[in-house]
């Protein structure tokens, strides 16, 4: 290399550029161009390869064999967990509960999104101070908040039951009645997530040119015609997103009703399963029945039924991306 | 006429002035946000005996550093805390780094197959990836790494997400005319990453830091699945406290009072980027 420079030196004479041959400095260089994009995304398509893709095909793998946890040599039995599994009334109550847990997440949340983003948008004295409070419940990590709302929502002693005795109410086993432990369990989703949300639809809303509100404010529409006719129509894009991101979010859920159990660190979702749901059956049959094979299949289900769901989500965005939009992108 | 014109004019002006009753109901979303937080504070300055009440009185007690300390004595929560900020740090030096890196490269650089590649990243934000933990827990067990905080940190060095919010910044924020002047000069192509880019997208670097660091931290799932008792992260430590067939509200509660209040000290530090950061990337994405 040292040699190499000698001959070829930086400041080179006017004549060695027309040299058939490249300098070595300028070879380098070339394949310094050349090779470094590669290296510079390498670490993340090497990373995914062996701890996401490789570990998803890999599932798929498992789940045909009778595998449980440490054993050297499991049985292969084809499609037999799939066959058990479209037969088990555990893991279709699971699922039941999780698209339950989901609705009941989802739909209220956007609903109070927009409208909390409606309220952020306008010309608030301290708007920083408003949106920093309303996204504080997000700095709380789940385990915290599973905590905290399975103590709210106690049945016995919980703070929420004894509001409604005092106003007259009945109060509601929040844990052993089915749906009860769903509106619970969706309250905890909703106070997480709603003030994030609504800071995503705010900077939708902020997109939107004033000069359109304005222009249907002079032809004589009120606020809520506004809002549907104008508001709305601009903000499915960003709708959509939010959709999509609380999909793949939601139909993962564990950590929220594995807290809220009765018997904490148990996996079972309530004494008769009322709120297990998908992912936390999977990781009960995983870790703690030791049952990898099965447990596989239970996550290989899981896994298309998201696809399956982000696929129409990414069919509908293509239909509304067709409506006339002034987002940037 | 004019008296409709003026009063379409005024009401033109006043769009988006908020009435009182905005004031109103966002300070009752803000308390509803707050609250759960200020009742764990609640309970953990107390003693379970405030829970048989139906409405419990609603001033702290003093009891808090006494259930405090029993948290410590409980789980190894000062194990816990170091190991939660060993992770949570290395991921985030790692996804910083790594994103930023490969941000610059599908923003600046021109390599055959950038855009393919680009879209099969942008695919697999899409792919729920937390259900391959079954392989992945043999692959830990077989590398002997169970147990040990290398198995927190290594499927976590760099996300998709990552690559893709760097990217879609540089884009706008680093001229061609600097990177070319910069080739000029003679610097290589890691020194024009260091030198050049890394200053001109530090905003974005920043806000990604402080979003994977709080994701990190509060990560739950797969500590769990490889970490044990004693040897535990923040969160993992939070749900040993509450496993068991009694729980002592008290103490479980001082423990996500203790785990909840350095983000909550990040947060009101930073709210104002993180507020900013949430916003930008809605625009973005």
């Amino acid at each position: 290399m040292t040699v190499i420079d000698k001959i070829a030196p930086e400041g080179s004479k006017a004549g060695e550029r027309t040299s058939p041959r490249p300098t070595f400095r300028h070879r380098l260089s070339r394949w310094d161009v050349k090779v470094s994009p590669y290296l510079y995304i390498a670490p993340f398509f090497i990373l995914f390869g062996i701890v996401g893709l490789f570990p998803l095909l890999y599932t798929a793998y498992v789940s045909l064999f009778k595998w449980e946890a440490g054993s050297d040599d499991p049985d292969f039995i084809g499609l037999g967990n799939f066959k058990e599994l479209f037969a088990d009334a555990q893991f279709w109550n699971a699922l039941t509960n999780t698209i339950s847990i989901f609705l009941l997440s989802s739909v209220p949340q956007l609903i109070i999104a927009m409208l909390l983003a409606a309220l952020l948008g306008a010309r608030l004295r301290g708007a920083t101070g408003w949106r920093v409070g309303i996204l504080l419940p997000y700095a709380a990590s789940l385990v915290a908040i599973g905590i905290i709302f399975a103590n709210l929502f106690g049945p016995k002693y919980g703070l929420i039951n004894g509001v409604l005795q005092t106003i007259g109410l009945e109060p509601v086993d929040w844990q052993a009645s089915r749906f009860g432990s769903h509106v619970a369990i969706a309250i905890m989703v909703n106070w997480r997530w709603t003030g994030y949300n609504a800071l995503i639809v705010l900077a939708a809303m902020q997109a939107i040119p004033k000069e359109l509100h304005e222009a249907a404010l002079i032809d004589g529409a009120g606020t809520w015609r506004r809002f549907f006719n104008v508001t709305l129509p601009l903000l499915k894009p960003t709708l959509v997103f939010v959709t999509i991101t609380s999909t793949i979010g939601g139909l993962q859920i564990f950590t929220e009703p594995k807290l809220f159990d009765a018997m904490p660190g148990s996996n079972n979702g309530g004494s008769t399963n009322q709120f297990q749901t998908v992912t936390l059956y999977l990781y009960q049959t995983a870790f703690q029945n030791a049952d990898l094979g099965y447990a596989s299949a239970i996550a290989w289900v899981l896994f298309l039924i998201i696809v399956l769901i982000a696929l129409v989500n990414f069919f509908l965005t293509g239909r509304l991306a067709r409506t006339p939009t002034v987002k940037k992108k | 006429m004019t008296t409709l014109q003026s009063g379409l004019r005024r009401r033109v002006a006043l769009l988006g002035k908020p009435r009182k009753a905005t004031y109103i109901v966002l300070a009752i979303f803000v308390l509803g946000s707050l609250f759960p937080f200020y009742w764990s504070f609640l309970v953990a300055s107390r003693d379970n005996g405030m829970l048989t009440e139906r409405i419990p009185p609603f001033v702290p007690g003093g009891n808090f550093f006494a259930n405090a300390a029993r948290v410590f004595d409980t789980v190894p929560f000062w194990k816990a805390l170091a190991n939660s900020v060993i992770v949570s740090g290395t991921v985030t030096l790692t996804t910083v780094l790594f994103s930023s890196l490969a941000g610059f490269a599908f923003a600046k650089l021109r390599f055959r197959g950038r855009d393919k590649l680009f879209v099969f990243i942008v695919v697999t934000l899409a792919v729920p990836t937390q259900l391959g933990i079954i392989p992945l827990f043999i692959a830990m067990s077989e590398l002997g790494w169970t147990g040990t905080l290398t198995a927190v940190i290594v499927p976590n060095l760099v996300t998709a997400f990552g690559v893709f919010w760097m990217r879609q910044y540089t884009v706008d924020a680093l001229p061609y005319e600097l990177i070319e002047a910069a080739r000029v000069d003679g610097c290589s192509m890691i020194r024009i990453f260091w030198n050049v880019c890394m200053p001109a997208v530090r905003p974005a670097a920043a806000i990604l830091a402080m979003f994977t660091f709080m994701m990190s931290w509060n990560d739950f799932l797969w500590p769990l699945v490889v970490l044990d008792a004693g040897n535990p992260t923040v969160q993992v430590a939070l749900e040993k406290l509450q496993s068991g067939y009694y729980v002592d509200y008290s103490l479980v509660l001082a423990g996500t009072t203790l785990a909840t209040i350095p983000i909550l000290i990040v947060f009101l530090l930073l709210g104002r980027q993180i507020v900013a950061g949430i916003m930008q990337g809605a625009v973005k994405g």
